[in-house]
């Protein structure tokens, strides 16, 4: 009988090993363990042996049958990893093929470019104003100290509507806008983007582009408050490797006036083509707001100072992207657009 | 204004390379925007003197010249036909470098042996617009007595640079020698040399022979004359010619030479009149008679009216002030004496009348930015002084001076304190008035502050602000330092429309649409091209009074055209699929005087289909896309319900295509296919589909705010229900009606199948909704639901003859 049980053990635990799937393993086991299997069919013969042996050949088949069931556990996690291990094998799918394609659409680097600015300029405090494209001769110029006839209107080339009405050349046009709606409250920090004309077309005018318009005005607001206010703006724009120089310059509405140049963006300063090799790019028009535009929008310039600058955001835009030619900005190339 | 390094010289010590100076300047706001190198790269290039011309024995067209260049006699072949023997022409010699790079070799032209080359002046590096209309195109001709075998560019003052400078309006008095002189002093700390004139006088005097008269003080508030006699009319000296070249002036002759010479020296523009054409020599300053006429010295009759100033005498005009002279009064060859005007003309008045007259002189440039009037005096003697130098006429003696109310000079206190203020930089008083005295500013101290006279010559200096501009310009913006403003604190914050105009913005480009930006003109002709019947009020235009051409020519009413231009553009450089957006303004007159609205409108454009691929078909870019992009638009703002209804009659749109979109009770825009005439004009092969929003409407019906709602905390029940139905209903209706039976328990309902075809009767479709059920406060049970969903299917049947589908 005992030899009996070891051939069984040995039986089963070669099928184990033979089998190479879970339904094998659970033939093997309904063979072997089952209520019909061979195993319990030896136990049931038990009864015809003497007192003496029964312990000793129960003490076997519980052996054969914990062995069995070990082994069979065993395999039965061994041939589950497999199964596993092949399932996720079969599963694999090409990871190189494209995506799902979504549509995808984006700002206009125009746009881009102006949102830049706003954040950075509200992180500031400074609030976003606006104006009318569609300006008068009033705003435009005569309250920014640019009456009729002033030579500095050459410098803005105009498109006119009426005698008195024209398109805005400039979003300085916002300037005494605001501050007559402000005045006497202090201090006030706004930007005014926008659009604005001139009359001029060729590779490097459009007759419509876009400025931002910036303006503080507060008791000791001073020129070095102007330079350190765009300084920061340009590192932030360009790079905190950018450096920033002011030069006397000429603005109507500003006295002192400076032409703000930042170090070339693609040379670093060094000269080359784009910076006609002098390692500077001028980049904006900036001064200290000229009294009479204070006194016109009802602030007393003895005790009010204030700055304002302007720049162009297609001129940044340019230099940021590395765009060579002014005009792809208007041409709405779809290619051109998909690159941002 | 260009300035010539030499020149320059004349007047302040230099002692540092042109580069340099231009930096400096530059840095000092008076901009130098080029510094040519005169001559650059020309080499081995001399005087000689052409003793012999002969005929060439194999060509018609060369000549054999011999040409003395003091050393030696070369023999040249040339083809020039503008020399004769014994003129003096530039030679460059064998190994010579001109102009462009072109080297000199011996040659042989057609077997004759040619040993250089005469020059003209473009191979000198010469703008032939300098050059005399007689040599323009042949041999530069050097004046008879010119020493042989020189250098042709020292004699040519071609060892010069030149500092091109682009000067800011306000600054009329840098566009002379003397006033860059100054500034240049004023940043080295070197003093100006300018000297007095002193030249003798013939016996007879002026007094009698000239009459002044101004009839508009106004408009000319200093006349000077000066009589020359015995007038010699030639060629200026050849020194005097190079000067006039290196500013971009022509030379033309000693007289006029000369007052070009002064205006650029000195910056005051002068007038020499032929004194015995001027009729009774009597000078009347007015303004002219409407419809008076004047021929000017360039042989054109320019019409003239009131509100130009004139110099006349009796018989008429005989030169348009500070503008240009007449032709009448012209100084010829044969002018024997001459009265020369300097004279100081109304600014405004100049620049009207230039701008009138569409000419623009180097004398009204001056004029109308303000030039000196203390110095026309000065001016007028240095040109008596060079015409007397050059031996080419006789001082009368005297000056006819009507110099009306002269005008004391203007005085500004300058406070150091408020130079802080403004500027956040100590400037110490002492170097306040250093600085101003360098720029030959006045300064007495007064206490604290300094009384500041301002000279004549500086017309753009009139407040204490501009004082502080000179005095941080002198002593350098570089080192003023860089701070933030402190003092209190301002919160920066968008305006709800301007964060709901940059939520738009992105939830387009996020849907994947492009932005655009076009131009907010139009040609008034795209009214034609998009349909507009001739009674559309969108036709009612602004105009723009001088638009660069009629394509630009209005402000645009609607933004479709430009945003179709667009689609067309890129259809044309074979971009044919895409879907585009714009957030942009369009201008509506308003009917009374000047006033104009601007409306804020958000308008897109599709065309194609975009993104098929192995794994989806493409998205068509069709009207239920564009109505897909508005809906999460919608969602994303939070506006009231918005409804779409069929709009028929816009001739812009198909008829069958397009929706008017509503929301509390407002029209938003319209979304739609464009109408098929629209697409061909435009030519485009395939449908087009575009929306309009008025964001003004839009923002008008942004009512819901965003508060949170507990998430339901009961099982909810989903049931499908399919219907047989009209094809001519309307799917909004339908969802209308099931939405209001299904009553509050009813918590979304989406269409997610349309069927027609086998099963379905003729002129019907099956329609699948997929209703979600959900209660706040309870499980809602199967009775209650599928009771609820007959009733919606019965309210389907009764309203619109829908048969539940099995």
């Amino acid at each position: 009988m005992e030899e009996k049980l070891r051939k069984i053990g040995a039986e089963a635990s070669k099928a184990l090993a033979e089998a190479g799937g879970l339904e094998e393993l659970n033939d093997i086991r309904v063979r072997y363990l089952g209520k019909k299997g061979e195993l319990t069919q030896v136990l049931r013969g038990m009864g015809a042996l003497s007192a003496d042996e029964r312990p000793l050949i129960g003490q076997i088949a519980n052996e054969v049958r914990a062995s069995i069931e070990k082994e069979l556990a065993s395999r039965t996690i061994m041939l589950k990893d497999l199964a596993k291990e092949q399932r996720l094998k079969d599963e694999g799918i090409d990871v190189t093929l494209p995506g799902t394609p979504l549509p995808r659409g984006g700002k206009h680097p125009l746009t881009i470019v102006t949102e830049e600015i706003q954040e950075f300029f509200l992180g500031l405090g400074y609030s976003i104003a606006e104006g009318p494209e569609i300006e008068t001769d009033y705003y435009n110029f005569e309250a920014l100290n640019l009456p009729k006839d002033h030579p500095a209107r050459d410098m803005q080339d105009t498109f006119f509507i009426t005698a008195e009405t024209l398109l805005r050349t400039q979003t300085s046009s916002v300037q005494v806008r605001t501050m007559e709606k402000t005045t006497p409250e202090l201090p006030v920090k706004i930007i005014a983007p926008g659009r604005v004309y001139r009359r001029d077309d060729d590779a490097t005018h459009s007759p419509m582009f876009n400025q931002v318009e910036g303006l503080a005005i507060d008791r000791r607001i001073t020129f070095s408050d102007l330079k350190g206010t765009l300084d920061l703006f340009m590192r932030e724009v360009f790079g905190p490797k950018t450096k920033t120089r002011f030069r006397p310059s000429y603005f109507p509405f500003t006295e002192p006036s400076a032409e703000v140049d930042i170090s070339c963006v693609m040379c670093g300063g060094k000269g080359c083509r784009v910076c006609s090799h002098t390692g500077w790019l001028e980049i904006l028009g900036s001064g200290m707001v000229h009294p009479r535009v204070l006194e016109v929008s009802g602030y007393n310039s003895e005790q009010v100072t204030g700055f304002a600058f302007g720049l162009g955001v297609e001129r940044i835009a340019m230099l940021k992207y590395g765009i060579d030619d002014l005009r792809v900005l208007f041409e709405n190339d779809l290619r051109f657009l998909q690159q941002f | 204004m260009n300035v010539s390094y030499n020149w320059l010289q004349d007047f302040v010590d230099l002692e540092l390379p042109p580069q340099e100076l231009a930096d400096r300047l530059t840095l000092a706001g008076i901009a130098v925007e080029n510094v040519i190198e005169l001559g650059k790269g020309i080499d081995l290039v001399v005087t000689g003197r052409i003793e012999e011309i002969n005929p060439h024995p194999n060509a018609d067209k060369l000549v054999i010249t011999i040409v003395n260049t003091g050393e030696e006699k070369l023999q040249i072949v040339t083809a020039a036909t503008n020399v004769k023997e014994g003129d003096v022409v530039p030679v460059a010699l064998e190994g010579a470098r001109l102009a462009g790079g072109l080297v000199i070799k011996r040659a042989k032209l057609r077997g004759v042996e040619s040993r250089g080359m005469m020059c003209s002046g473009q191979e000198l590096g010469i703008d032939q617009k300098t050059m005399p209309p007689d040599q323009a195109h042949g041999i530069m001709i050097l004046p008879p007595g010119t020493p042989l075998g020189r250098d042709a560019k020292e004699v040519l003052g071609l060892n010069d640079h030149i500092l091109e400078l682009d000067l800011t309006p306000n600054r009329g008095d840098c566009l002379s020698m003397i006033g860059v002189a100054r500034e240049v002093a004023a940043l080295l700390g070197r003093p100006t040399r300018f000297v007095e004139h002193s030249f003798p006088e013939l016996k007879e005097s002026i007094q009698g022979q000239v009459r002044v008269d101004i009839e508009d003080p106004g408009l000319c508030r200093r006349y000077i004359a000066r009589l020359i006699k015995n007038v010699r009319v030639g060629r200026s000296p050849l020194w005097m010619q190079s000067r006039l070249r290196s500013a971009g002036m022509r030379p033309i002759s000693n007289i006029v030479d000369v007052t070009n010479y002064v205006m650029l020296e000195m910056g005051q523009p002068l007038h020499a009149f032929d004194y015995d054409k001027l009729v009774d020599h009597h000078i009347i300053v007015r303004s002219a008679v409407d419809e008076e006429k004047m021929v000017s010295l360039d042989d054109v009759t320019r019409e003239l009216s009131r509100d130009m100033l004139v110099i006349t005498d009796p018989s008429g005009p005989v030169a348009v002030a500070g503008v240009m002279g007449g032709l009448s009064t012209e100084v010829t060859e044969n002018t024997t004496s001459i009265l020369l005007e300097s004279a100081y003309f109304n600014p405004v008045s100049i620049r009207r009348t230039s701008k009138t007259l569409g000419l623009r002189s180097e004398a009204s440039l001056r004029f109308e930015k303000g030039i000196d009037i203390g110095g026309c005096l000065r001016a007028v003697n240095r040109a008596v002084q060079l015409i007397y130098d050059m031996g080419a006429g006789e001082v009368v003696n005297g000056v006819v001076d009507n110099y009306i109310s002269p005008i004391s000079e203007k005085t500004i206190m300058f406070r150091p304190a408020r130079a802080t203020y403004v500027l956040g930089l100590d400037i110490p008083k002492s170097e306040a008035s250093n600085i101003l005295s360098s720029l030959q500013f006045k300064v007495q101290e007064s206490g604290e502050d300094l009384l500041v006279t301002v000279p004549s010559h500086r017309v753009d200096v009139s407040i204490e602000e501009d004082l502080i501009e000179e005095i941080a310009r002198m002593h350098g913006y570089d080192r003023v330092p860089a701070t933030l403003p402190y003092g209190s604190s301002t919160q920066g914050v968008k305006t709800p429309e301007q964060s709901f105009r940059a939520l738009i913005i992105d939830t387009l480009a996020g849907a994947g649409l492009h932005e655009v930006i076009t131009y907010s003109f139009t040609n008034p002709r795209v009214f034609d091209l998009m349909n507009l019947p001739m009674d559309s009020p969108l036709r009612d235009a602004i105009k723009i009074q001088n638009p660069l051409s009629e394509e630009n020519s209005v402000m645009r009413t609607m933004m479709l055209p430009g945003l179709l231009a667009v689609l067309a553009n890129n259809f044309s450089r074979r971009v044919q699929d895409g879907a585009i957006f714009e957030l942009g303004k369009v201008f509506i007159p308003s009917g009374i005087g000047n006033t104009h609205e601007e409306r804020s409108v958000l308008a897109a454009a599709a065309v194609g289909r975009v993104g098929g691929s192995w794994k989806m078909p493409p998205l068509e870019l069709d009207y239920y896309f564009l109505k897909g992009v508005l809906e999460r638009l919608f969602s994303v703002l939070g506006t009231d319900p918005v409804s779409f209804h069929r709009e028929t009659a816009n001739p812009v749109f198909h008829p069958g295509r397009t929706a008017s979109i509503e929301a509390g009770g407002r029209k938003l825009g319209v979304l739609g296919e464009l109408n098929p005439d629209v697409l061909e004009r435009y030519e485009f092969p395939e449908r087009v589909v575009a929306f309009e929003i008025y964001l003004e409407e839009l923002f008008a019906v942004l009512g819901r705010r965003n508060v949170y709602r507990s998430l339901p905390k009961f099982p909810g029940i989903e049931r499908d229900l399919a219907v047989v139905i009209k094809r001519e209903i309307p799917a909004g209706d339908i969802l209308k009606i099931i939405r209001n039976t299904g009553g509050e328990l009813l918590d979304s309902v989406s269409l997610f199948d349309i069927y027609t075809g086998e099963q379905v009767s003729e002129g019907c479709q099956s329609m699948a909704f997929s209703l979600k059920f959900q209660a706040r406060d309870r499980t809602l049970t199967d009775a209650e639901i599928s009771e609820l969903t007959a009733a919606i299917a019965s309210e389907l049947s009764s309203r619109f003859g829908a048969e539940l589908r099995g």
